[in-house]
């Protein structure tokens, strides 16, 4: 539950942004691919958390 | 988590360069046009590469002095993880090659000087799968390191400045100077390279320590 609340909270503000249509339409909807590399690119940052916390728990077993 | 504020200023670092290096204004250039904006992400994997050698390189002189078998993972994980950085560096480089100068191979000395370092790091890998015994395994292949350091600085470092390249900063110039960078450029290309090379530390200590369980 606290990872989505997390996962929510980083991604609050691009869903925010997405809402104001204003924002996503301009400078040539180019908006939207940066919302695309920056929903990739969290999801990456949060992939490298989870393996870091796997093994974390490895080394707390040792 | 241990270093968690690194790993998140790394991220978004990164981040930042991912997003505000395509909003940003970047100054106009004959034939580069819009790709001068690939600054930011293909310059910035040399620099985590050349990097993360070095420091590999100061664990390679750490363990010969000490003998202490975690400088020899250490050394290990990060010439892995600037290897990583060394290709996606080449690939990057490849196609921005491409569209800007006509090819996606040159015998630039740049160009050539990275693909013997590549080799010259990949011997290393194979080195150390050819010798089972560990402590031999780390004494040679920590003094290997140091080879191969020594050799990157000369070929991407020293050669290419010594002769006519297609990359700036190169033919006898130095590396950085007001014609091939200006300021609007640097604001996301140093947060770039910072993100990339804390990232990197991240990745190569996730190695070290899958290392570590292992022995």
């Amino acid at each position: 539950m606290k990872k989505q609340i997390a996962l929510f909270s980083v991604l609050s503000p691009l869903a925010a942004a997405a809402q104001n249509e204003s924002v996503m339409y301009g400078n040539e909807k180019m908006n939207v691919v940066i919302g695309v590399i920056t929903i990739i690119f969290i999801g990456l940052g949060a992939y490298l958390f989870s393996l870091d916390r796997k093994i974390k728990k490895l080394e707390d077993e040792k | 988590m241990k270093g968690l504020p690194y790993k998140i200023a790394g991220l978004l670092l990164i981040l930042f360069s991912l997003t505000y290096g395509l909003w940003s204004e970047v100054p106009e250039l004959p034939i580069i046009e819009q790709s001068i904006r690939n600054l930011f992400y293909h310059v910035s994997m040399w620099f985590a590469m050349v990097v993360m050698m070095a420091v590999s390189f100061g664990n390679a002189i750490g363990f010969l002095s000490s003998e202490n078998m975690a400088r020899d993972r250490r050394s290990i994980s990060l010439a892995e993880t600037g290897m990583f950085f060394s290709v996606m560096g080449l690939l990057t480089g490849m196609l921005w090659a491409k569209f800007t100068w006509g090819a996606w191979w040159t015998n630039d000395p740049k160009l050539n000087g990275t693909a013997i370092t590549m080799l010259i790091y990949m011997a290393y890998f194979v080195l150390r799968n050819t010798i089972d015994d560990p402590r031999k395994r780390a004494r040679i292949s920590a003094v290997y390191n140091i080879f191969a350091f020594v050799m990157m600085i000369v070929f991407i470092g020293i050669l290419p400045r010594m002769t006519d390249s297609l990359h700036p900063g190169n033919g006898g110039n130095p590396g950085f100077n007001s014609y091939d960078l200006d300021n609007r450029l640097r604001l996301v290309f140093y947060p770039a390279v910072l993100g990339w090379v804390l990232v990197g530390t991240w990745i190569a200590s996730l190695r070290y320590r899958i290392r570590n369980l292992e022995e």
